[in-house]
């Protein structure tokens, strides 16, 4: 079913000159291929298209099951150049949360549960547990 | 050698909050405090200080904080490692030093400063011998903005610091360390790791990176659960290291935040480029390789971590005039507060343009409508009032002074429902922008000296 990535996911994002980078990291490990398989460059690159004036490139750490997207040309020259508001891409992690993604309702159930501390984090308590 | 040794985080950048590292040296047992002061645009700030005043240029903070620890620090035998030095580590120690003879401590403290990472005094003979100082974004030479650059510092590693430490240093104070190198300085120091131990070292950057940024891997700015986090009073991160580079992330357990696989993978992934590719002064770390394992209780146990020989080339930071910029705001009020501030840039921008005013760029954001993520977050119809936010940037410092004498007109010759004027007439800021380079290590690290002085008894 369709739901916004905040169901399933969480992230921080963070400048180097004019490049933001957005790492989105997955609630439940059943998660994370969905986002490999859906959160394409394109994707983001769309959807950030009215801030993102270059190209994205995107890079897997299946052992953190998270995403790291890098953003070229979107904070309006970066550092003290930009004239932007939000010139760091500091607000760019909650927002890439609203991004709309197809996952079956078991992998929500299973985020939720995490979410709401009745099952445990990744890697708890059993070394090597995460891939 | 030890078996654990603690680095506790104090300070994730200039301007940070001030009680995090008196918590951490006073609410349980710790080995080193890293503090870490500078950004990118730090540094530039620091030299405009040093030009004006030659007993300035380094973060002032730093200072009366010690002078308040350092009997605890000596007590609890708390070594000090800092970038706070910034472009001048001497007049930082000497402030130091006066504070010092009116504090008890014991014994006398030994404060040990790292020169050799500026390189402003060096830059012509350097252009001259052939270091081209190419911009890493767009392969431009340096000559091309030469008569402009305010500061020139390449980022340094862990020997310095180790030879500090060595040295019996109590307080480190360098100039341009790598934020990362504030801590594992300490861990390759401790345990005698070699300079080619790169998984060690490796690991030790993976450490650094989840110190350097304080209270965010601790549940600062967490979008994992951020209604459920204390940060009234965080402790600040806490690395728990061993010899094998292995180490748990922590706080101290009576402070407020949270220590998570969440909250430490969110630091992993901040600022972070190719993981893969992680480059320092003293290694490459590869964050593809990292485990997490979250031991529950703020406990999260880090290994596994792998790293690749060192580059031939350290990073320099560069800093250089390039014009000027100003922002005004005005805020307009219900009913139609988004149309209202459309109007009222439209007739600033006419009269700009009336003026004959040349700007590199004008930039306009309404906020409350969408300033930060455009088109991506959906505002609700008819706001009860909107921020009208317009900055300007141009070489020409009279046309952004004249831009801002074109705000205040506004209230009165212009749309209804305004206010919010009361800042007066906008600041004009000088644009200090940023150029990364490279250059052959040896340039820089036959050219580096510690020296360690004690303070009088």
């Amino acid at each position: 079913m369709k739901v916004g990535l905040r169901e399933v996911a969480f992230a921080r994002s963070g400048d180097k000159g004019d490049t933001a980078n957005i790492g989105v990291i997955a609630i439940g490990e059943i998660a994370y291929p969905h986002l490999v398989e859906q959160l394409t460059a394109d994707t983001v690159k769309r959807y950030f298209r009215a801030v993102c004036r270059g190209s994205v490139e995107r890079y897997e750490l299946p052992n953190l099951c998270a995403l790291n997207f890098l953003l070229h040309e979107s904070l309006g020259g970066g550092g003290t150049v930009s004239l932007m508001l939000d010139a760091q891409g500091k607000t760019f992690a909650a927002g890439i949360l609203g991004l709309e993604i197809d996952v079956p309702k078991t992998v929500i159930d299973e985020c939720r549960q995490i979410s709401a501390g009745n099952l445990p984090g990744r890697g708890r308590g059993a070394p090597g547990s995460v891939r | 050698m030890p078996e654990i040794v603690r680095v506790a985080s104090g300070q994730g950048f200039w301007g940070d909050w001030q009680e995090a590292p008196k918590l951490q040296v006073r609410h349980g047992p710790i080995d080193y405090l890293m503090l870490d002061y500078l950004a990118e645009i730090t540094m530039s700030i620091l030299q405009k200080q040093r030009q004006r005043d030659p007993s300035a240029g380094y973060a002032r903070d730093f200072v009366p904080l010690m002078l308040e620890l350092a009997p605890e620090l000596i007590e609890g035998g708390i070594r000090v490692l800092t970038n706070a030095g910034g472009v001048n580590p001497d007049a930082c120690r000497e402030a130091l030093l006066a504070g010092l003879s009116d504090v008890r401590t014991g014994r006398p403290m030994r404060i040990a400063t790292v020169h050799g990472d500026g390189l402003m005094d060096r830059l012509d003979e350097l252009l001259a011998a052939g270091h081209e100082l190419q911009n890493m974004e767009t392969g431009e030479p340096l000559s091309t903005i030469r008569d402009r650059v305010y500061s020139a510092n390449a980022y340094i590693g862990a020997e310095p610091i180790r030879s500090a430490l060595q040295g019996d240093a109590d307080i480190v104070i360098t100039g341009r360390s790598t934020d990362t190198a504030l801590t594992y300085a300490a861990l390759a120091h401790e345990f005698g790791w070699g300079a080619d131990d790169w998984d060690k070292l490796a690991a030790g950057v993976a450490a650094g990176h989840i110190n350097e940024c304080g209270a965010q891997a601790t549940g600062g700015n967490t979008l994992f659960d951020w209604r459920g986090v204390d940060l009234l009073a965080p402790g600040y991160p806490i690395i728990e290291a061993s010899a094998d580079g292995s180490f748990v992330v922590t706080k101290h357990p009576d402070l407020g935040g949270r220590v998570t696989w969440a909250t430490v993978t969110e630091q992993l992934v901040y600022e972070m480029g190719d993981p893969r590719d992680y480059i320092t002064p003293d290694c490459v770390a590869d964050f593809s390789t990292i485990r997490l394992e979250d031991l529950g209780s703020d406990r999260v146990r880090v290994h596994g971590v792998k790293g690749a020989p060192k580059t031939d080339q350290l990073k320099v930071s560069i800093a250089y005039h390039a014009g000027w910029k100003a922002t005004g705001t005005l805020v307009y009020a219900w009913p139609d507060a988004v149309e209202k501030a459309h109007r009222a840039d439209e007739l600033l921008r006419g009269r700009l343009d009336a003026l004959g005013l040349e700007f590199d760029e004008i930039r306009t954001e309404i906020i409350g409508a969408g300033a930060c993520l455009g088109r991506v977050a959906s505002p609700p119809q008819n706001l009860p009032e909107v921020e009208l936010r317009v900055g300007v940037r141009s070489s020409d410092r009279e046309a952004v002074e004249r831009f801002t004498r074109e705000i205040a007109p506004l209230i009165l010759a212009g749309p209804p429902s305004v206010t919010g004027f009361a800042g007066g007439r906008p600041r004009v800021q000088e644009v200090m922008a940023y150029w990364p380079a490279l250059i052959d290590r040896d340039v820089v690290e036959s050219n580096l000296r510690v020296d360690v002085r004690e303070a009088a008894p």
